[in-house]
């Protein structure tokens, strides 16, 4: 912080980096997916920089032997690497210290398999975490587990869903003290959303903070306070719902959880409200697609926020919360920056839950704005999706400005690096459907690119200045996460399998390498034992994005993959399925 | 197809033309996809009327009969029919878009299930009483849609009083609805007619089953049912038809026999098996 206030003296330093008091064997390390708590996936690391990345070449590949998507962050400690594979979940453990890095010890949680007919978008994970020794991951099939990581032994494993119910997890853990936070997913099949607090030792439940129903169950006590009028009351999350709609309400929790140690909070968002059809459940549906802080000790809320009240487009509000120093107005706030789906960048006061700037950084038509009075946003009313009435143009489309693929942050540039999609949708009229036995009529979503007519984008956003520094137009949605290093290298994945490094400062291409199948993984960065830098990352179509690969899905029918295949028909033709992990060095 | 040696991987192909047999009629097989746990439609063990029909088709085209198995969740066709694992799937709707559907064999609506005692002469959405009863719907919950009736209530600003019954869950949905009925825990249920005869007649409490019709402005209630088979497969869809209208009288018994109301069926009232 010393170094914060000097930068702050000079009057030039508008953002900062909170949560970077990393202790030198950490840097290193890669630990959790988003690398630190505040969510950075920023690499201290800059053996490899602007100068030399174009001489990067790949240092080994493993395969993991499974054809899903591959959305999740490898996991580096103690000279060894870590993967957990999309459905059926195995766990691999790679020795660093070896030529090739081998097998050290392999994991099977052998979740059953009727999980995958619950799954609403590929049977994906999205990364373990490593914390004093162990290894914690979900299973699809609702559990949760903590390995021995030198061994891979089971210490416990702890069932926390009901697949029978729609539920499962497909989020990574973060291990806060002497806790495990883990959510579920399946926001689709009127599931109610939770964060659950596991104790580290035994998996044995201390809370579960739920996103709808009584405040007993939200964990709504004295100590919140919400900034926004509309948050406050008693028992909100039944009272903005018609009858008993809260029990099946969503507010899934399977996106990134943040935790400030300073202020002992941690961040994480909710998923949309559902299942009904929004005209079925008037009010605003507290508390899905927004975000709470919450105490980690006891899951008692500390604020919530609402970014889409009442969601109309299936914006979940899960999106990653990026704990850093942002200077808004001439004062300095501990800060939020929080790309979400409804297609604003919102940054948010951590401390307060205050809206400091909700600026759009993709096309927009759903809305008109954020009203930073009372936090609200202003839907667009004919952008409303009615059966029976076609409507054009909703932007963004369902899977947002940016779905799940995590934003990266580098405290040397301040700008927020953010991987996204630029697609818009159509609702047309009446599709005849039938699930278990009940016939119905539903209406067929047709993505399309957004303006400009590509269909991915990287953008870096300078979050004090509310304004994108550069970007990148890809053909594709860009559906992998980002990574920042102080080498100034940004790099990322595109859906036909590129990998990619451009130049923090400028955006300029510096060096790409074409992987085996499409990107939609987490990439890292770490120091090997040989004291080399590395950056790996995990190729494999899948996700929603890349389902019509993943699950061999004919593109002709146009409303498949609810919406996808209309929007990325040529995917087929430009990859194929298979995972393997891709690491890189300097020669 | 259902013949032995079309549609299936090649290798069998190959080991058929190889063997140089079982190219013939009694060879036939017709592989059907359905759902292991979905009475009165099917199950495991063959005891829903789906079963039965689809083995009174396959007994009159002489051939032999195998399943595929899933729940009839999210992508069942995509994952059963179009990935190949089966032929057939019986019991979908003749408007379904991405399959090729026979000639339908039976409609269905939705209805209203109560007890007569407590709503006497119940029969319409417009009813003032549908504004305060504890109304029980389907929740179909992919793709954020409800069943038609459903946005019939939402469109007359009914909600506070509507439950949802997501269909994926333990038991199906409408025996979780009814049964909540018959413990008064509802007042109307409003259930899909082929499943309401059916799960009224297995409980013993008197409900009353009232089929359902749209006003001007609501969507349409009724849907004819049929069975689909892959988009290239006109030949099986052809024999199929030809099957089902031969079999209409066995079929319309089978249907007589698990008390499945139809569109069109006059009000029933403590049906029994």
């Amino acid at each position: 912080m010393a170094a914060l206030r000097a930068l702050l003296a000079t009057g030039l330093a508008v953002v900062a980096a909170s949560g970077f008091a990393q202790e030198a064997s950490d840097a290193g390390n890669w630990t959790m997916p988003a690398k630190d708590y505040a969510n950075t996936r920023y690499s201290p690391l800059d053996q490899v920089n602007t100068g030399n990345v174009g001489t990067l070449k790949l240092a080994w590949v493993f395969s993991t032997g499974v054809l899903r998507g591959h959305e999740a962050a490898p996991i580096i400690a103690d000279d060894t690497l870590f993967i957990v594979t999309p459905y059926p979940n195995l766990v691999y453990a790679l020795d660093l210290k070896a030529p090739g890095a081998p097998v050290k010890w392999k994991f099977s949680p052998n979740p059953v398999s009727s999980s995958q007919g619950v799954a609403c978008c590929d049977l994906v994970n999205r990364g373990a975490v490593w914390s004093n020794g162990r290894l914690y991951f979900n299973a699809l099939d609702n559990q949760t587990f903590a390995l021995d990581a030198r061994t891979g032994a089971e210490v416990w494993h702890a069932r926390l869903g009901d697949i029978r119910r729609g539920e499962t997890m497909t989020m990574a853990p973060l291990v806060v003290k002497d806790k495990v936070l883990v959510g579920n997913s399946g926001g689709e099949y009127g599931v109610r959303g939770w964060l659950t607090a596991l104790d580290a030792d035994n998996g044995r439940i201390a809370w579960r903070a739920f996103s709808t129903g009584p405040d007993s169950e939200v964990l709504i006590g004295p100590a919140f306070r919400p900034f926004y009028a509309t948050d406050r009351g008693k028992d909100l999350g039944i009272g903005t719902w018609p009858g008993e709609a809260w029990k099946i309400g969503g507010g899934t929790v399977w996106g990134f959880v943040s935790y400030d140690p300073a202020l002992d909070v941690i961040y994480y968002g909710t998923g949309n409200p559902g299942p009904w059809n929004p005209a079925q459940r008037p009010g605003d549906n507290k508390w899905t697609s927004g975000i709470f802080a919450r105490d980690p000790a006891t899951g008692q809320a500390r604020w919530f926020y609402q970014m889409s009240p009442h969601d109309l487009h299936d914006y979940d509000g899960v999106n990653e919360n990026i704990l850093i120093d942002v200077t808004v107005g001439g004062a300095s706030h501990r800060a939020i920056v929080h790309p979400d789906r409804n297609g604003y960048l919102y940054v948010i006061d951590r401390e307060r839950g205050e809206v400091l700037s909700a600026t759009p950084y993709a096309s927009v038509t759903t809305s008109t704005g954020v009203d930073l009075q009372t936090g609200r946003l202003r839907y667009a009313p004919d952008k409303d999706p009615q059966p029976g009435r076609t409507v054009r143009d909703i932007c963004p489309a369902s899977p947002g400005a940016k779905d799940w693929q995590p934003a990266a942050y580098s405290p040397r540039t301040r700008l927020v690096y953010i991987p996204h999609q630029n697609l818009c949708q159509d609702a047309e009229t009446a599709q005849t459907s039938y699930i278990a036995g009940t016939p119905y009529v539903g209406a067929t979503l047709k993505m399309k690119p957004g303006p400009g007519g590509k269909r991915g984008r990287v953008t870096a956003w300078d979050p004090a200045a509310a304004k994108a520094a550069w970007t990148i137009d890809e053909d594709l949605p860009v559906w992998s996460g980002a990574l920042a290093t102080a080498g100034d290298v940004v790099f990322y994945g595109a859906m036909d399998g590129w990998f990619k490094a451009v130049d923090a400062k400028t955006g300029a291409p510096l060096w790409q390498f074409k992987t085996g199948s499409g990107i939609v993984g987490q990439p890292v960065s770490f120091r090997g034992p040989d004291g080399k830098q590395y950056v790996a990352v995990l190729s494999g179509i899948g996700g929603w994005a890349g389902t019509v690969v993943a699950n061999d899905i004919d593109t002709r029918d146009q409303t498949a993959a609810t919406g996808f295949a209309n929007v990325v028909p040529d995917l087929k033709q430009k990859t194929q399925k298979g995972g393997a992990l891709y690491v890189f060095a300097l020669p | 197809m259902f013949s032995r040696c079309h549609d299936r991987p090649r290798w069998r192909v190959l080991a058929c033309a190889l063997v140089a047999i079982a190219c013939t009629v009694d060879a036939r097989e017709l592989r059907v996809c359905g759902d292991p746990d979905n009475l009165p439609y099917s199950d495991a063990a063959g005891r829903g009327f789906e079963n039965r029909i689809v083995r009174l088709v396959a007994d009159d085209i002489g051939a032999t009969l195998s399943y595929y198995w899933l729940p009839q969740w999210r992508g069942f066709t995509r994952k059963t029919l179009l990935e190949g694992h089966c032929d057939v799937i019986p019991g979908i709707p003749a408007a379904q878009a991405n399959v090729l559907t026979t000639a339908p064999y039976y409609r269905g609506t939705y209805a209203l299930v109560f007890r007569a005692e407590r709503v006497p002469g119940l029969s319409d959405l417009d009813d003032a009483r549908l504004r305060t009863l504890r109304i029980g719907l389907p929740l179909i919950g992919i793709d954020a849609m409800p069943t038609p009736p459903g946005r019939a209530l939402a469109r007359r600003g009914i909600f506070d009083n509507v439950i949802g019954f997501p269909v994926i869950g333990e038991r199906p949905a409408p025996l979780r609805m009814i049964t909540a009925l018959a413990r008064d825990e509802l007042d109307v249920a409003i259930v899909w007619s082929p499943q309401a005869g059916y799960f009224v007649a297995q409980q013993p409490a008197p409900l009353s089953v009232v089929l359902l019709s749209p006003h001007e402005g609501d969507p349409e209630f009724t849907f004819a049912i049929a069975m689909g088979v892959r988009p290239d497969d006109a030949s099986l869809q052809r024999t199929l038809d030809g099957a089902l209208a031969r079999l209409k009288p066995q079929i319309d018994a089978v249907l007589r026999e698990y008390a499945v109301v139809r569109a069109g069926d006059d009000v029933a009232l403590g049906i029994r098996p």
